[in-house]
């Protein structure tokens, strides 16, 4: 055994156990950094494929952003996950007898498997020959699919807007920070030094 | 290259360049102030388009590497959506600005639902296919739900989005099938793996998810049961939006799809458009019996206009292409008509959408009351107005593609549905009398409904000259 095998075996496995421990932890927090542990896992896996940009995004973008996310989001929702489970277990039979089932009609779809002749040639093109995989992957984004890539664009930015349509209000019965005329604010305008005498008051 | 791809894609880009600089303008001036000067210039810029697209384009153009096709069928398919949205913006502005709807996104949502609408139109691959709809579907389910205030149209927004987001579910399904089968998400790449005589299981399975993910778009049944409860919670002006331009867009899509992509497996997709077809016809047809309120009514009339429709698909030849086109442009214009008069009615400045308001409507306003006559006769397929000349084409197109029991299924479902609209006009020329409705109407929306009454009839003598265009995109479309 190499050690690539050796490396992928326990990056496989990690992945594996992490992805167990994020399902059966009783507590919501555990699952999460199991999660990110699978998540770290998997991309080792990637770098082991060669594909490093892939790699650093699902570091970036899963374990930095969506991860975190998730922990803040498990932390401050008042969910009693514990009753939660309590629940799921009654249909366990159930969700098992499914599970067998998809795994039988998995076994079924990989028996029969048929690809049409163009399949393979039309999928291994896409596979970069000199150029680094961050340059290739750039490449098909910025150039081959630029179409695509803006159409997605404008999509985010009609939910965007759909987003600020649907839920902004305009309340004019509260007060608003003026920053034009807190600046032009001096003090000759805002105070006045007054002379108070002993005994007197205002 | 990319120049010259820009360059087929150039409407597209004008379009969405104009929302985004029209969004820019709105934010940093008036705010919704500026709504009714963006809902005329939208307008504007959507005739303006048409007329470029119409007179301008000219041959097949692919566009990154045939990703984006530009020819005939697409043209034909962007100046109804293009016109037709244009016409649904002009009469909406006064309803929108009376009931204080009228926000300065609402006409760049629908331009930009348009660039989605002409990017469907014109796919020429999975991807593109994608995200032209869902382009679309986004603008639509905000429109949906403008009037934020009121419980039924967020229900409408929310209904149409968990739907639309189970249909675009079906749809991708469907397209990561074809596209592991076929090994390419190009529709002419496809179109080299579905062959007559060896098609992979895999890519069949493909083509019914796909079939139906956009037979939910078009409405069709059985995946039509969002429609009544959308059409009846939207506001008026966004429901004629939805009845008409979308509906353009969609067939449009389910043709390219179904030609372009598996043209030569027309057998194996004809049975299954010929099957939704006839369920839409029929439950078109019998369930608007029942309904009281307007709109839902149209809604399920719609169901039954898009049942007509794939009929010309489901013929699977030319000339079914072309009696789609035609019959889609006429039903698009009638639904305009019917629609300007749908947001007109109202009882001391309250919508009113009960067809009972209609009683004795002759009698207060004979002029509008035949417009809504001709129109609801033509909707009914009577001749000799255009209407029947529409349903007359897709007919023709399935007794020729012989698909005569289709036919007869069609002829029985037209003259079930015949009934509801005729018990408008008898509600309004011999109902009991009632409280009369408002006699104020917007000029854009008197226009639309006298404009929309006039071509049905006069249109009977050539058609306003669609058919020639429309052979064209016919013959542009199926090879």
């Amino acid at each position: 055994m190499s050690f690539a095998d050796f490396t992928f075996y326990i990056f496989a496995i990690t992945v594996i156990i992490g992805g167990l421990f994020t399902v059966v932890s009783r507590n919501p927090v555990h699952s999460v950094l199991w999660l990110i542990l699978s998540f770290l896992s998997s991309a080792g896996l990637f770098v082991l494929l060669g594909a490093e940009f892939v790699a650093m995004l699902l570091v970036i973008v899963y374990v930095g952003a969506v991860a975190v996310l998730f922990l803040f989001v498990v932390m401050m929702l008042d969910v009693d996950f514990a009753e939660l489970k309590g629940e799921m277990s009654k249909y366990m039979p159930l969700a098992l007898l499914i599970g067998v089932v998809l795994l039988m009609q998995l076994g079924l779809v990989f028996g029969n498997w048929h690809i049409s002749d163009g399949a393979e040639a039309a999928r291994a093109a896409i596979v970069p020959g000199d150029v680094h995989n961050t340059a290739a992957l750039g490449r098909l984004l910025y150039d081959d699919y630029i179409l695509l890539f803006q159409l997605a664009g404008l999509i985010l930015l009609v939910a965007m807007i759909g987003a600020i349509v649907l839920t902004l209000r305009h309340r004019t019965d509260i007060k608003r920070q003026n920053i034009v005329a807190q600046m032009m604010r001096d003090p000759a305008k805002a105070m006045e030094v007054v002379d108070v005498k002993s005994g007197q008051g205002l | 290259m990319t120049n010259a791809d820009f360059q087929i894609l150039l409407p597209e880009t004008i379009l969405a360049a104009f929302a985004l600089a029209a969004l820019m303008f709105g934010v940093y001036t008036g705010k919704d102030k500026t709504a009714p000067l963006l809902t005329w210039a939208t307008s504007a810029l959507f005739v303006l388009l048409a007329l470029m697209i119409g007179f301008n384009g000219e041959g097949t153009n692919a566009a990154f590497g045939g990703m984006f096709m530009d020819d005939g069928f697409s043209r034909f398919a962007k100046v109804v959506i293009l016109v037709s949205a244009a016409a649904v913006l002009l009469m909406s502005e006064s309803y929108m600005a009376a009931r204080n709807l009228l926000r300065f996104e609402y006409p760049l949502l629908i331009a930009l639902a348009a660039v989605g609408m002409m990017v469907m139109v014109s796919a020429g691959d999975l991807i593109v296919l994608y995200m032209g709809l869902e382009l679309q579907s986004l603008a639509l389910y905000v429109v949906a739900s403008l009037r934020r205030d009121s419980v039924k149209s967020t229900e409408a927004g929310l209904k149409y989005f968990v739907l639309g987001a189970l249909s675009s579910g079906l749809l991708l399904y469907g397209a990561s099938l074809t596209y592991g089968f076929a090994g390419t998400t190009l529709f002419s790449g496809i179109i080299e793996a579905a062959t007559a005589d060896h098609t992979p299981l895999g890519l069949l399975f493909g083509l019914v998810f796909i079939t139906a993910g956009l037979a939910f778009k078009v409405s069709a049944a059985p995946f039509h049961m969002w429609t009544p409860d959308v059409y009846e919670g939207s506001p008026t002006p966004v429901t004629a939006f939805f009845a008409t331009a979308p509906k353009m867009a969609a067939m449009g899509l389910f043709a390219r799809v179904v030609h372009d992509a598996f043209g030569n497996i027309t057998a194996d997709w004809g049975q299954i458009v010929a099957f939704l077809s006839v369920a839409s016809m029929f439950l078109g047809a019998i369930a608007a019996i029942g309904q009281r309120n307007i709109k839902r009514l149209m809604a399920y009339s719609s169901i039954a206009h898009m049942g007509f429709a794939l009929m010309g698909l489901a013929s699977g030849t030319e000339f079914g292409v072309q009696a789609m086109l035609v019959y889609m442009a006429i039903y698009v214009t009638m639904n305009v008509g019917t629609f300007a008069f749908i947001m007109s009615m109202q009882r001391d400045g309250q919508v009113v959408t009960d067809i009972s308001a209609l009683n004795q409507y002759s009698k207060h306003e004979p002029l509008k009351a035949l417009a809504v006559l001709v129109l609801m006769f033509s909707l009914a397929g009577v001749p000799p107005l255009v209407g029947f000349f529409g349903k007359f084409f897709v007919l023709k197109a399935a007794v020729e593609a012989d698909m005569a029991w289709l036919a007869v299924a069609g002829v029985i479902a037209s003259v079930i549905g015949a009934f509801y609209y005729l018990r408008i006009v008898f509600y309004m020329y011999f109902g009991t009398e009632t409280e009369a409705l408002d006699k104020t109407m917007a000029p854009a929306q008197w226009l639309f409904l006298m404009g929309s009454a006039a071509i049905m009839v006069l249109g009977v003598v050539n058609l306003f000259g669609i058919e020639g265009p429309a052979v064209a995109a016919a013959a542009a479309l199926v090879h």
